[in-house]
């Protein structure tokens, strides 16, 4: 088991490098939205934080997979941890969110907004997953549970995305909508360069989290072996 | 039939049994003795397989259709009569010829009377003598009791005395107890928590 | 198979038949229900339209639903009667299905005096709600009774098992309310039935995992 936080640094150089790029091109490449103007430019902050939060779910989700299929209880620390890294990213999309909508529209929420509805509800989701890791005492039990709450999660994305549509209009007028990405080439170029930069960002945060909590738990296996 | 090496059980920090190990052949009765708190519960319920063991091997080699267990709890549902209860656990476990081995049962161990109450109204007593029904119900070839002196008054205790000298005979046991001399005679195997 | 369901067939009889000799929990949720939907009414201005007495209907379903839901195991719970059933030789889904069929006759029960006093108190019932009541009772039952098994785990219990529930309905109470207030209905009433299946055999897969340790 690998202790030292060998990927976490390198990542966390390329994510600063790419983020800083990413900000750079966004400032003085990427032209200008004509319908939205400036503050369009939040969108490249906000959607890679939502891709990454969506990648981290579904990560944590893997990984519980195969702590069901296995049963090595490694895989509970890894679902555990990118759960974690998937709801502050979460948590930053609703307020990226929320930024946009004010300088754009002047509300803070808007419920015609999809993306932020469905990431509200599985911040919901995703806080229970909380309360219910800290409801139970460690060990198998509490990695199995966890596991399968982390999947139905992962299910409910798509599910929340689907219902959200068909709602479509229903009950809240879509009085501020969002046109379709329709990006020109720089625009998209800018796009994936903060994209990968905030995925880079993600990983290195959870391997750092991972090494530190990895650490932790052998300390206390230690402990217990000297007792 | 148990094949037991290293085991290990623990709950958060703390540790409740320790490189526990032994071999228990068909046909042997197996004692397990220590204070309260020393993990006899814990052990019993991992070679019942309710439990998973931290860390160590076991081998049982029967399936859970032949394996009997009787715990701290009855098992039985309260509101439900005792002639109710035992056709649940019946027909969970396919038994053969399931209503004439529940009348047997019942019968053999004071029941019969009481089979249409519910077994709300039964005393320790009874609710642990149809907790032996239940678990003999399937004919086991391997019998897990859990302390099972505990609250039986003295008719109760010798009504158990001689059960578990007839079971002993024909199937393989392992009891746990506080009370070790009784069982004494009939242990081939000896374990100290 | 057929040993599966009959197995099935078992469990469900009993939890049955112990809710007929105890009736705690089939009673309080229709004495719930209707008083819910008597708060609902002081709870509802006026010019409140039929289409916002609908939503909430299916507030008083859910709520309704979480309360017959923390009961769920509560024979089990109480003298550890899961073991007896973790003991037998049956496959565990088998719990998890018996389970799920009593709930769904449970909320059936209930429905059948909730739908009635709604279209009393508040609006007519359409056929359209009738349908997505059904399909919703699967949808709820199916989660329900693994959330609750998740929440026997729980230090917290009865607590853990709404926060856990509310956000996996969310989806539930907008297939619902959109199939009451629509003219075509069909897209909402297909998508509970997506629900329905997606979640059921996750619940019916991972049942295993979260009620042996």
């Amino acid at each position: 088991m690998s202790l030292r936080n060998r990927s976490g640094p390198a990542l966390a150089v390329c994510a600063f490098a790419l983020l800083l790029g990413g900000i750079a091109l966004v400032f003085w490449w990427a032209p200008t939205d004509a319908d939205q103007g400036f503050s369009q430019k939040i969108f490249y902050i906000h959607v890679p934080v939502a891709l990454t939060a969506y990648a981290c779910f579904a990560w944590g989700a893997w990984k519980a997979l195969r702590l069901l299929w296995t049963g090595n209880e490694r895989h509970d620390l890894e679902s555990y941890t990118a759960i974690h890294m998937g709801t502050i990213f979460g948590v930053l999309t609703l307020v990226t969110g929320a930024i946009w909508a004010r300088i754009s529209w002047g509300v803070w929420w808007s419920w015609g907004e999809r993306q932020l509805v469905v990431f509200l509800i599985l911040f919901l989701f995703y806080s229970a997953y909380f309360m219910l890791r800290y409801s139970i005492d460690p060990g198998p039990r509490r990695a199995r549970t966890s596991a399968v709450y982390a999947l139905f999660g992962v299910v409910l994305i798509p599910i929340s995305f689907l219902a959200i549509r068909i709602l479509g209009t229903l009950l809240h007028p879509a009085v501020f909508t969002r046109d379709g990405v329709g990006m020109t080439g720089s625009m998209f170029v800018t796009f994936l360069v903060v994209l990968a930069g905030m995925l880079c960002l993600g990983f290195a945060l959870y391997h750092t989290e991972l090494a530190g909590k990895r650490l932790d738990a052998r300390l206390r296996e230690l402990r217990r072996a000297l007792a | 039939m148990i094949s037991a090496r290293g085991i290990g059980k623990r709950f958060g920090e703390k540790e409740v049994l320790r490189d526990v190990t032994f071999e228990l052949p068909p046909g042997g009765f197996l004692l397990v003795t220590g204070r309260n708190g020393s993990g006899k519960s814990t052990l019993l319920r991992i070679l019942a397989r309710l439990m998973a063991s931290s860390e160590g091997e076991l081998e049982v080699t029967v399936e859970r259709r032949s394996l009997g267990y009787v715990g701290h709890e009855p098992l039985v549902y309260r509101e439900l009569t005792a002639l109710e209860n035992l056709e649940l656990y019946g027909r969970l476990y396919r038994v053969a010829e399931r209503r004439e081995r529940i009348g047997m049962l019942l019968e053999r161990y004071g029941l019969w009377e009481a089979r249409h109450e519910r077994t709300q109204t039964f005393s320790r007593g009874m609710q642990q003598r149809l907790s032996l029904c239940r678990a003999l119900l399937h004919d086991p070839e391997l019998l897990l009791l859990d302390e099972p002196y505990a609250g039986l008054d003295r008719e109760g205790a010798g009504m158990l005395d001689e059960q578990l000298a007839e079971l002993a005979a024909t199937r393989t046991l392992a009891v746990s107890s506080h009370e070790p001399e009784r069982l004494e005679p009939l242990a081939t195997l000896r374990l100290a928590l | 198979m057929t040993a599966y369901f009959q197995d099935v067939s078992v469990l469900a009889r009993k939890d049955l038949l112990l809710e007929l000799r105890s009736r705690d929990t089939v009673p309080s949720m229709l004495l719930f229900v209707v008083g819910a939907l008597v708060v609902f009414h002081f709870a509802l201005p006026d010019s409140a339209g039929d289409d916002a007495a609908r939503g909430l209907l299916w507030i008083a379903i859910l709520f309704t639903a979480l309360l017959g839901l923390g009961r769920v195991y509560a024979a089990e719970r109480e003298r550890g009667l899961l073991d007896g059933l973790l003991l037998a030789p049956c496959d565990r889904s088998a719990i998890w299905l018996a389970k799920t069929m009593s709930v769904i006759a449970f909320l059936l029960l209930m429905e059948a005096i909730a739908l009635p006093a709604f279209a009393l108190f508040f609006a007519p019932v359409t056929g359209a709600m009738v349908a997505a009541v059904i399909l919703a009772n699967i949808g709820i039952a199916a989660v329900g009774a693994l959330l609750s098994a998740i929440a026997l785990s729980s230090r917290t219990g009865d607590l853990i098992l709404p926060l856990l529930f509310l956000p996996l309905a969310i989806p539930i109470v907008i297939g619902g309310v959109g199939a009451s207030i629509v003219d075509d209905p069909a897209r909402f009433l297909w998508f509970l039935g997506l629900y329905d299946g997606i979640f059921a055999i996750i619940s019916w897969a991972s049942f295993e995992y979260v009620v042996t340790e």
